[in-house]
């Protein structure tokens, strides 16, 4: 790549900061460049996180109507997935999964819940409620 | 400091207290904008004790180039897709190859490591350290995701603040001392347990006429003869058939899949094409050092290869978003012309060392 062909495409996703490339200047000399930001990196950092939202939107969803525990939308509220939650936590997928379940969730012990909630950084005050969809956290 | 006062202290091994001591009690610490964290920390704290090193010189010199392709280990799941070698190759490099002595140190309990750091600290060290960027308020919100390793360089303390040089941002920053301590001790995989490092001796001098083909030599042996299909050229080929696999049985995930190859070539500060571009000048660095014109030859040849991953990160792209119609065979073909031209690289490379 050359020094000219380092992209400058502001990326909303840098915030203002710029990242170094290395890049090749008129003389052939390797150089590092700030980059902006480049359209190609930037979209797949969008869907990155619009799919995490995704996620977070519909586990949000069901958890308003009773359909899932609140557990289910904090996860993806703070950006987890079961593996992540799971590795986090150090409580098995299948549990996991099990708490997903409104009336296990609310018969669990503070001592798993405290567990969940460490491994998220939220109280458990927090994880155990579910905010009004149009106000989001 | 300079470099003789640190070689005055032995003639074999400087020690690093001794050395930032030298003139002014504490070293002002100089702060370097790098495109990969890990060989940024190293070559920024090789820099500091004395031992001039750039980034580049950093991940050539610990062979840190790879590619793999592991199916089996998913992040967010998508398959694990690396363009360098594992977290701590480069650190582990620096003491194995260069003869410095890095003292790692991880902790069961999360105090004890935030007083360990506090300490080195009062000493006047700099300490490195492994973290999860998601818990790292300095970062773009949009940036924030639970990736456990990511490296920065801890030069100071105010108050109940850490005074950061994070190497792949343009400046410094603070980060307090509670965000610090979960981004630490953060679980889950590949957790850094607090791990935290620093350089106890420093080499006299990089004998930079051995370590550089051997280090190649290395990598070359790395991308062309690994025993597994899926690392190195075989694994680049191994990802091409893969996309024309999704693409053929109209997977769902397609997009999300391009998008991640995208993400891992480019998003997680690789210094632009998967560390190619960063490669490419280490090569040109080494060539120039050892008056050797191949190296030189072949820096332009992974150059080539790296803006051919480029063309593939901007077609794939243009495809995900609709504006070029779909056409994974097209994509597998620029990913197999990126192995052809990543091997026409290598051995140029290797010819070059054997002249």
């Amino acid at each position: 790549m050359d020094v000219s062909s380092v992209p400058q495409e502001p990326s909303p996703t840098y915030e203002g900061q710029r990242k170094l490339l290395y890049a090749v200047d008129e003389k052939g000399e390797y150089t590092g460049v700030k980059s902006a930001g480049w359209e190609p990196e930037t979209f797949a950092t969008l869907t990155a996180i619009a799919e995490l939202d995704r996620l977070r939107n519909e586990a949000w969803d069901r958890a308003l109507a009773g359909k899932t525990s609140p557990l289910e939308f904090h996860m993806f509220d703070r950006r987890m997935e079961l593996d992540t939650l799971a590795a986090t936590s150090g409580i098995w997928k299948w549990r996991i999964r099990r708490h997903f379940d409104v009336k296990r969730f609310a018969r669990l012990p503070d001592r798993i819940l405290q567990r969940y909630a460490d491994a998220m950084g939220i109280s458990v005050e927090r994880l155990k409620s579910v905010p009004p969809r149009d106000n989001p956290s | 400091m300079s470099h003789s006062s640190v070689a005055a202290l032995s003639p074999e091994l400087a020690d690093v207290r001794d050395a930032t001591a030298a003139d002014t009690g504490k070293p002002a610490f100089t702060h370097r904008q790098s495109a990969h964290c890990e060989s940024g920390v190293v070559s920024a704290m090789m820099t500091h004790y004395g031992v001039p090193m750039s980034e580049p010189m950093a991940f050539g010199l610990a062979s840190a180039l790879t590619f793999a392709y592991i199916p089996f280990v998913k992040l967010a799941g998508m398959p694990l897709i690396a363009y360098r070698m594992p977290p701590g190759t480069i650190i582990a490099a620096m003491s194995k190859r260069l003869g410095a002595k890095i003292e790692r140190r991880r902790f069961s309990d999360p105090k004890a490591g935030m007083a360990a750091l506090d300490e080195q600290l009062a000493q006047g060290r700099i300490v490195g350290l492994q973290t999860c960027v998601y818990w790292l308020p300095y970062f773009p919100e949009a940036m924030r995701f639970h990736f456990n390793m990511h490296n920065l360089i801890v030069f100071g303390k105010e108050g109940d603040e850490y005074l950061i040089s994070d190497p792949v941002f343009e400046v410094t920053t603070r980060c307090p001392a509670d965000a610090l301590e979960k981004a630490r001790f953060a679980k889950g995989a590949m957790a850094a347990k607090g791990l935290m490092y620093y350089p106890t001796r420093m080499p006299r001098e990089v004998d930079y006429a051995k370590l550089i083909p051997a280090a190649i030599k290395r990598n070359f042996h790395t991308m062309t003869k690994a025993p597994l299909p899926i690392v190195g050229i075989r694994g680049i080929r191994y990802l091409a058939k893969n996309v024309v696999k999704l693409g053929e049985r109209n997977d769902k995930n397609l997009i999300l899949y391009l998008t991640h190859i995208v993400r891992m070539q480019e998003e997680i500060g690789t210094g632009g094409a998967g560390f190619r571009f960063l490669y490419g000048s280490f090569l040109q660095e080494s060539g120039k050092l050892l008056g050797n014109d191949g190296l030189i030859e072949a820096s332009k040849k992974i150059t080539a290869a790296g803006d051919e991953w480029r063309r593939f990160a901007l077609n794939a792209t243009k495809m995900c978003r609709g504006r070029m119609p779909m056409d994974v065979h097209a994509l597998a073909d620029i990913i197999n012309r990126c192995a052809d031209k990543e091997l026409e690289a290598w051995q140029e490379a290797r010819k070059a060392l054997d002249s």
